[in-house]
């Protein structure tokens, strides 16, 4: 009797665990149907749409908010109720500079409802630009649909600027906490630092180390590393709800890479000059053909840089927010739902691993770069 | 292209290149310089005591091979001292013997010496007694004899006679 008793309570359990799953699955069409209405408008409040007011169902709408995401913005935005138009976040600082320092809140632009109208100047903020305008507001479009109004210089400090400062000071804590540890800890590294410190070593011994030189990396380890945590923190940040997207704007990369590019040629030495203005080893006339190609071989170079990363991290977000849009932009919610956030776990994943992937890459590029600039190069088989 | 040109935004750029100067100032000075010296230096360190480590391992092995060479040394040392004890006691048995019996050989010639000289001396003693006395009896015979006339023919034919017999 006990022995059989005890299979008995197990199917027992087993049966009853199930049956709920059985029960739901039997309204699944009705409670589906039901709950539509319900998702669409969480959808609404989870989207923000500043220039695209309301609901983000279509896709025309959908481009349009991703597109705006992948752009700076002025206030902080955590979500908005684009049928309410109500916004949740909160405003930065717009600095301008247009015939004098022009400072105010972004609240004004009331999310690009409205003029700013400060000291009597009117600016505009159209498809996340401010741009000097009259009372009125006209903007002159031209051919391509781009105002051909006066932009002042803008140094606002926007969400990118403080999602950066953020990442920065991310970065500064960890590390001066490490070595703080190591001053108190007799040279050891204590909690987090256990995790951080094997990526200083990777960092010195897989990347510094091979690409530069045994002699020569101490040198250029500050900015590799900092450069590595930087984009990595930030890359990780973009993959948060915050809806930050910074390593996938071009000022940021275009400002790493040519970081990485004034490095390389103030540390290059005699030789790498030697090569790229007149080729050892090569008859003269090659040697005039080779040098606007090397010349040209030490932009396209940072170029790469600035290119792999944004691009990188933009199809990312591209790709993760269309597959979210799927839910909002589908008609049949039972089959759209579960394809949707299946393939956004799916790429959210990869997603992580190209943001440790990128930063590792970048940081590994720029010491290929500079350890190219400063090798001393063997003239029998280099060339 | 024309596309991300316009996207490009210069006080994006300006607040990132100054953000990332500062922070890479700050880092170098805060982080990186006193991380990458303990790492160093806590590699150095690794490195130091392993070789140190090695190092003691054959300066133990260099010192048990000595001890047992000293312990080997030590061990014939005292075999060779134990031999030499041995001849020594063995040569100097025999030469105490012999000794012994050079000096008993001499001890006992010199009592023969002796011996015979002091026979000798008893002899010539006893030889000079016995002329002494034969003469004093010689003499105390003739004295009586003389005082005779015929006895002292007798003694003289006697003697006369002794002496042919001689």
């Amino acid at each position: 009797m006990v022995i059989s008793n005890k299979p008995l309570n197990l199917f027992l359990a087993i049966v009853i665990s199930i049956l709920p799953l059985f029960g739901f699955s039997n309204v699944a069409s009705d409670s589906v149907s039901h709950s539509s209405e319900k998702h669409a408008v969480e959808g609404a409040h989870k989207t923000d749409a500043h220039h695209a007011v309301g609901a983000v169902n279509e896709k025309d709408e959908v481009n349009a908010y991703i597109e705006h995401h992948l752009q700076d913005s002025y206030d902080f935005n955590f979500f908005s109720d684009g049928e309410a138009g109500k916004h949740y976040g909160f405003s930065l600082p717009v600095i301008l500079w247009d015939n004098g320092l022009k400072v105010f809140s972004s609240s004004k632009f009331h999310n690009a409802e409205e003029l700013a109208n400060v000291d009597g100047s009117y600016y505009k903020l159209h498809h996340g630009k401010i741009y000097s305008s009259d009372a009125t507001g006209k903007l002159e479009l031209d051919a391509h649909n781009h105002p051909t109004n006066n932009k002042p210089l803008d140094f606002s400090i926007t969400k990118n600027v403080v999602s950066m400062l953020f990442a920065a000071f991310l970065v500064f804590f960890m590390f001066t906490s490490l070595a703080k540890a190591y001053r108190k800890n007799n040279s050891m590294p204590k909690g987090f630092g256990r995790v951080l410190e094997p990526l200083i070593i990777f960092i010195r011994d897989e990347i510094a180390i091979p690409n530069i030189g045994e002699k020569k990396y101490r040198k250029f380890m500050g900015y590799l590393l900092t450069v590595f945590f930087f984009i990595w923190i930030l890359n990780l940040l973009g993959m948060t709800p915050l809806g930050i997207n910074v390593t996938g704007n071009i000022a940021v990369t275009i400002c790493l890479a040519l970081f990485t590019f004034i490095i390389t040629q103030f540390s290059a030495n005699k030789d790498y000059w030697k090569h790229i203005f007149w080729m050892p080893g090569v008859p003269v006339p090659m040697k005039i053909i080779l040098m606007p190609i090397e010349l040209l071989g030490t932009l396209t170079k940072p170029f790469a840089l600035l290119i792999r990363l944004f691009a990188n991290i933009t199809a990312g977000h591209v790709v993760i927010m269309s597959l979210i849009a799927m839910i909002f932009v589908g008609k049949n919610l039972a089959s759209d739902l579960p394809i949707s956030i299946g393939l956004t776990l799916f790429i959210s994943v990869i997603e992580i691993l190209v943001a440790f992937l990128q930063a590792f890459i970048f940081t590994m590029l720029s010491s290929l770069f500079i350890g190219m600039a400063v090798q001393d190069h063997d003239h029998d088989d280099h060339h | 292209m024309d596309k991300l040109i316009n996207d490009f935004s210069f006080g994006l750029f300006f607040w990132q290149a100054i953000i990332l100067v500062v922070l890479i100032v700050l880092l170098v000075k805060f982080a990186w310089k006193p991380i990458m010296t303990t790492i160093t230096e806590r590699e150095e360190g690794i490195k130091d005591a392993l070789l140190s480590a090695e190092n003691a391992r054959k300066e133990m092995l260099a010192l048990k091979s000595d001890n047992q060479k000293l312990l080997d040394e030590a061990r014939a040392e005292r075999d060779a001292m134990i031999k030499d004890a041995t001849a020594i006691k063995d040569k100097m048995i025999a030469d105490a013997k012999e000794e012994a019996q050079v000096q008993g050989a001499k001890m006992i010639e010199q009592a023969k010496a002796t011996i015979e000289s002091e026979k000798n001396s008893a002899m010539a003693e006893i030889k000079n007694q016995v002329s002494s006395l034969s003469l004093e009896i010689a003499e105390k015979l003739l004295k009586q004899e003389l005082s005779n006339k015929e006895s002292q023919t007798a003694l003289v034919e006697k003697m006369l006679g002794d002496v042919k017999l001689n």
